[in-house]
């Protein structure tokens, strides 16, 4: 279990991380989300031991954060994950194995579960920043982590090995694993992760489930009325709506209104055709808790 | 132990596609070669057998080009991990710095041993070949041979010391160069033009020596020299050999490395990736 209370960090003055607080147990996938400089990085390196945090407690499976006893359960995969271009992949592989005290001769098959058996023989330099980011990926599974910190794993990847990613992770999970993954998009994490964590500013805004996120957020919902011909205008006078053009009607309502709407919109029967209920979206979420308003 | 040889192993492959290793041997090889053939005029007036001449030759060699090898293979060690962006990621491991930064080493010294073993090979060949008293000066050879392995470890150290401080290649290998010229080249002619002004003083005859022995470089030329018997083959801090003790050459010779990896690690364990 990873355990983080009060953790406070600031770099010249400049606060980073505020008082963030929260938990990942295992078995569970949880998705750091926050903009850039919202101080995701610099708490995946407190947790990993590799900077101190300036006040708060941090507990690595019962360990402190940066022990040989954190390390030994506790696999990274950093934002751009890079490697020696002299080195293969198989090479590299290997001595992380060894540098974990397991047997050199895994690397093979731990490079084929990421898709890059054929690639094993080549040097790093000449992969694609896909590439090296399951190089990476490989790296994270060796030794059945407990603990797996990744740093935007997916950045690079294509759609495919996205899939396949969260399938490996999913695998992790199911064996005990408890995960970490940042990422900057919801739309990506909604399906994978169990909870979100928002930071933001170097506050955590959100620490929730998705379907919590929604409700707490009670962000308005709208609803499209497809109107018949020529009755646009009547339905749009019945209901208080916006008409859009001929036949389409747009009504934004709060969460708890929705169904109240709907029999509303029902009662109009034939001078309907069609209604389509649109709730917020990820993005609309992730914004109203990061504060901010998406580019 | 197995961590260690994991990063040793790894450094060294990596040092071996990066043409390091074939580097170093070539300096080395070509270097003695040349010195060879330019001592191979008649040196019997001095009394001393081929191999001896040729070894207080190697040391003059040695004092310049052993440096330099070992901070040209060390400058990259840190910083250059940094600036890849792979130093996180190893660090996250179970290993310690130490561990790390000994496999490092014991890459880079095994290359620096071959290296200054090929070259001295073929300059003591080359004596052996011409001179049939030359195995006398073997030992002087052996002695030549494990010095300058502990003077590459001392800029090893050293260099991995600038590395992590450093931080950036490119200004890692400036410094390196800087220390290269001030250790090796200036410290000598410093201390010439100071002896020269003091004219027998105090400074000559108290602080001098103690100078002499702080520098790695000019006490691993005073160990080879006052043991060889050679000594008069040399020029330069030669005459200075007679006054300091071989002990205490040897002590700087030896506890240069140890200080070296000892500045290494102090500057590692401050790095935060």
């Amino acid at each position: 279990m990873l355990r983080l209370a009060d953790v406070t960090k600031s770099f010249q003055g400049t606060p980073a991380l505020h008082g963030v607080g929260f938990t990942v147990a295992p078995g569970e996938r949880v998705a750091l989300l926050g903009h850039n400089g919202a101080g995701k990085s610099t708490l995946m390196k407190i947790i990993l031991g590799l900077i101190a945090a300036d006040a708060g407690r941090i507990s690595v499976m019962g360990a402190a954060p940066g022990s040989m006893g954190a390390r030994a359960v506790t696999a990274y995969l950093p934002e751009n994950a890079a490697f020696h271009p002299a080195l293969t992949g198989l090479e590299q592989i290997r001595y992380y194995l060894r540098l974990r005290g397991e047997d050199p001769k895994g690397a093979r098959t731990l490079l084929e579960k990421v898709g890059l058996g054929e690639a094993a023989r080549r040097r790093i330099g000449t992969y694609s920043k896909g590439m090296r980011q399951r190089v990476g990926l490989a790296q994270a599974l060796i030794g059945a982590p407990r603990l797996l910190v990744l740093d935007e794993p997916t950045s690079g990847l294509d759609p495919v090995s996205r899939r396949d990613f969260y399938a490996v992770l999913d695998d992790l999970a199911g064996r005990g694993a408890a995960i970490l993954l940042s990422s900057h998009a919801l739309t990506e994490v909604e399906a994978r992760t169990d909870r979100i964590v928002i930071l933001s500013g170097g506050r955590l805004m959100a620490d929730d489930t998705l379907a919590g996120l929604r409700r707490r957020a009670a962000l308005p919902i709208r609803l499209q009325v497809q109107a018949r011909p020529d009755t646009a205008d009547r339905v749009a006078a019945r209901l208080t709506g916006t008409r859009h053009n001929g036949v389409r009607v747009d009504l934004v309502c709060g969460p708890a209104d929705k169904l109240a709407r709907l029999g509303e919109i029902s009662a109009l029967g034939a001078l309907i055709d069609d209604v389509e209920v649109i709730p917020p979206s990820l993005e609309d979420i992730y914004s109203h808790f990061s504060q901010r308003d998406l580019p | 132990m197995n961590a260690l040889f994991a990063a040793a192993g790894t450094e060294f492959r990596i040092a071996l596609r990066n043409r390091w290793v074939t580097v170093a041997v070539a300096m080395m090889a070509l270097f003695a070669l040349v010195l060879s053939a330019a001592g191979s005029a008649a040196t019997g007036a001095l009394g001393a057998d081929r191999l001896s001449v040729t070894v207080a030759s190697l040391t003059s060699l040695a004092v310049y080009l052993v440096p330099l090898i070992a901070l040209l293979m060390s400058f990259d060690a840190i910083a250059g991990e940094v600036e890849r962006g792979t130093l996180p990621l190893v660090l996250t491991y179970p290993v310690a710095r130490a561990t790390l930064l000994a496999g490092k080493f014991a890459a880079h010294l095994g290359i620096l041993a071959l290296a200054v073993a090929v070259g001295y090979g073929i300059a003591a060949g080359a004596a052996l070949v011409t001179d049939p008293g030359a195995a006398r000066g073997l030992p002087a050879l052996w002695r030549l041979l494990w010095s300058s392995v502990a003077l590459g470890a001392t800029f090893l150290g050293i260099g991995y010391a600038i590395s992590a401080l450093a931080r950036r290649p490119g200004a890692a290998a400036g410094a390196v160069i800087g220390l290269w010229l001030g250790v090796i080249v200036l410290f000598d002619l410093g201390l010439l033009a100071a002896v020269v002004a003091d004219g027998g003083g105090a400074f000559t005859t108290v602080v001098f020596p103690w100078l002499l022995l702080g520098n790695p470089a000019d006490a691993f030329r005073l160990f080879n020299l006052a043991a060889s018997g050679a000594t008069a083959a040399a020029a330069g801090v030669g005459g200075a050999a007679q006054a300091i003790p071989p002990a205490l050459a040897l002590a700087s010779v030896l506890g240069w490395p140890v200080l070296g990896f000892g500045l290494a690690l102090a500057a590692f364990r401050k790095v935060t990736p």
